[in-house]
């Protein structure tokens, strides 16, 4: 009997036992678990459902389709590299966490239900953190709190969503949702969702919380929850127009930040953003063309960006360094991680026979075909930006730069990295390559052809005229120098502006209430003096008073009585 | 004239002198190759070579000037 279990458990099972083993075994185990879980997904048939009664509900937290495949299988080859690349790490809480958040990732993708996808999306959040924390700094415990903070927000806007959905439909099936019926439900899960797929202004989270990562957990991190988010977008709201223009918005924006961030993984962060923001384009528009041009996307951006974190996690590990301000002249002291850090930034930028070419393309000729002109103007904008933070400087500040730092005694990286940036820099340029493998497994079937001689020649002429005015700019000293600086970003409304607000308003309160508490005195300092006026021991209610006045009073209260008596009957 | 380009042989070095020699062949091959446009934008000679290269020099022109708003020293409370 072949019992197919739960494609999350090779992972979550790697966890449980990384949290007992001894260092070295714990290793062995985080590898060992994406090779088995990775077998596991490739021969998993579609339609296979796993069930769950719960309280009468029926939970379903495995299903199989076309698109929870690929992004599952796009997560255990995350996963593999990931664990190659921190062999290294003997800390038990980032072999735990690294594994755990993997498996709630491909719990996640997986999930037919939309209770199951919020458990594990709250796994996710509760793992990564500890990505953040393990580098066990001051400034990584905050800004894992922060990180948690955000997450939990989006965490809460979906729980909200799917129970007032609930409420409303009676269904917890994972389904297309679109906000065609302008249901709040709707809008609860689009926001929450939003969150982790770094919509503008939510996007904080990403560029406070990668660079305080360790080097090895920014790899991790950068592999799986805003490509969780982008699977939930595609699955749930593919061709909901607003995502269009949101998509827009994240591919251009951070550019300019990218630009002038001194801190590479930073830089990197932003980046993300970027990319992300041409898979929430593609789902927006919403015909097979852009999502699968999306969900392609995401899966070479796990590989690529990957490698990118990869390549500056390996100098970050060997040099300390991580500024551009401070690094530079690497490239012969680390040849291996220069030219796998090329390669990834060749993927990113999608020069033609690496693999952002093949993916990117299919979501700007989607826009260009459903005549969205600006878009397709603007991604093109974003393209050309792209390719001159991620494709240029990364890899001229860290490596071809002259040296603005100490570069004696650096070498290579260890063997691990080094093989796992030279499996995930394969990986770039085999899909660039041979494309039609990742075509035949997106959600919808396609015939499309990245290369013909139109894309191939607009492409790379954009690429080498953005690379021209790199040079000129440096040429002419135009280009801002790498400073060690911080940026404000939207993160100083909650944090700057946000706090002010927060003071101002506490200050406020706290006038009122003494405002209120002093009137407050007064009225009652007032009534306490007219009872003890009245009902003090010299009062005139206080008083002891005769029987024959008592009886006189009672007299007249009867009296009265009796009068209003006769006046009603009469 | 020899002298001139003599002397700008000496200033661009070997690398930069190939990588401009093919920025050059790639402008040309916009007239050469039969391209299916999809855009009218796109069928212009020598649009995707100059929005490139725009594109660029206007971010980092814009980004430059947005460092003196949002840019703060490294250790500045508000910002991270």
């Amino acid at each position: 009997m072949v019992v197919e279990w739960p494609p999350f458990v090779f992972l979550l099972a790697g966890a449980l036992l990384a949290l007992c083993l001894p260092g070295r075994a714990a290793a062995i185990v985080s590898i060992a678990a994406p090779v088995l879980g990775l077998a596991h997904v490739t021969g998993l048939h579609e339609g296979t459902e796993w069930t769950l009664p719960w309280f009468g509900l029926h939970l379903v937290p495995g299903r199989v389709d076309r698109l929870g495949l690929l992004f599952g299988s796009s997560f255990h080859i995350a996963a593999l590299l990931g664990a190659l690349y921190s062999w290294h790490v003997r800390d038990r809480v980032q072999q735990v966490a690294s594994l755990g958040y993997a498996a709630s990732a491909v719990g996640a993708v997986f999930a037919g239900d939309m209770l199951s996808l919020f458990v594990a999306w709250e796994l996710m959040t509760l793992t990564s953190v500890f990505l953040i924390w393990a580098r066990r700094t001051s400034a990584s415990v905050r800004a894992g709190m922060r990180y948690v903070i955000l997450q939990g927000l989006s965490g809460l806007m979906l729980l909200a969503g799917v129970l007032t959905r609930y409420a409303e439909t009676g269904s917890l099936a994972f389904t297309s949702i679109g906000l065609e019926d302008g249901e709040p439900y709707a809008w609860l899960i689009l926001l929450g969702v939003g969150i982790k797929a770094a919509f503008p202004g939510a996007h904080v989270w990403i560029t406070d919380g990668y660079p305080n990562a360790t080097p090895t957990g920014s790899v991790w991190l950068s592999a799986f929850t805003t490509k969780v988010a982008v699977y939930v977008l595609a699955r749930g709201y593919a061709g909901t127009e607003i995502l269009v223009v949101i998509g827009a918005l994240m591919a251009a924006f951070p550019i300019f930040y990218a630009v002038i961030e001194n801190d590479l993984r930073r830089v990197l962060g932003y980046s993300m953003i970027n990319q992300v923001g041409f898979m929430v384009v593609g789902v927006g528009i919403g015909t097979e063309l852009a999502v699968n041009g999306a969900v392609a996307h995401a899966f070479n951006d796990v590989l690529f960006k990957g490698l990118l974190f990869m390549s500056m996690g390996a100098v970050l590990h060997t040099t300390g360094r991580i500024g551009g301000a401070e690094l530079g002249g690497l490239a012969r002291k680390m040849p291996w991680t220069a030219t796998c850090c090329v390669v990834g930034a060749a993927s990113i930028s999608a020069f033609p026979l690496f693999s952002g070419f093949v993916s990117k393309s299919m979501v700007m000729a989607a826009a260009l075909a459903e005549h969205h002109e600006f878009v397709w103007l603007v991604l093109l904008f974003a393209s050309a930006g792209v390719f001159h933070h991620a494709g240029i400087k990364i890899p001229y500040f860290a490596f071809f730069a002259p040296a603005r730092g100490e570069t004696e005694g650096i070498r290579e990286a260890p063997w691990n990295m080094r093989l796992a940036m030279g499996v995930a820099a394969v990986l770039c340029i085999a899909i660039g390559v041979f494309p039609e493998h990742l075509y035949a497994r997106l959600p919808f079937p396609t015939d499309y052809t990245a290369y013909d001689a139109t894309h191939v020649l607009a492409q790379t002429q954009l690429l080498f005229f953005s690379a021209l005015a790199f040079a000129w700019l440096q040429w002419t000293r135009l280009y801002p120098p790498e400073v060690p600086a911080t940026n404000l970003d939207a993160d100083w409304l909650w944090r700057g502006l946000g706090l002010r607000a927060f003071r101002s308003v506490r200050n406020s309160v706290e006038r009122a209430a003494l405002a209120v508490r002093g009137s407050s005195h007064d009225v009652v300092g007032a009534a306490l003096r007219g009872l003890t006026r009245s009902h003090g021991p010299h009062g005139l209610l206080a008083r002891s008073w005769p029987t024959a006045s008592v009886m006189v009073w009672v007299a007249v209260l009867l009296g009265g009585y009796l009068l209003l008596y006769f006046a009603r009957i009469g | 004239m020899r002298s001139a380009v003599d002397n700008l042989r000496r200033k661009i070095p070997g690398p930069i002198r190939v990588f401009l020699g093919a920025c050059v062949i790639l402008l040309a091959l916009d007239g050469l190759i039969h391209r299916h446009v999809t855009h009218p934008f796109a069928g212009l000679f020598g649009f995707y070579p100059l929005f490139g290269f725009a594109a660029c020099v206007l971010l980092v022109l814009a980004a430059t000037r947005m460092r003196r708003i949002v840019g703060r020293p490294e250790d500045d409370g508000d910002g991270r």
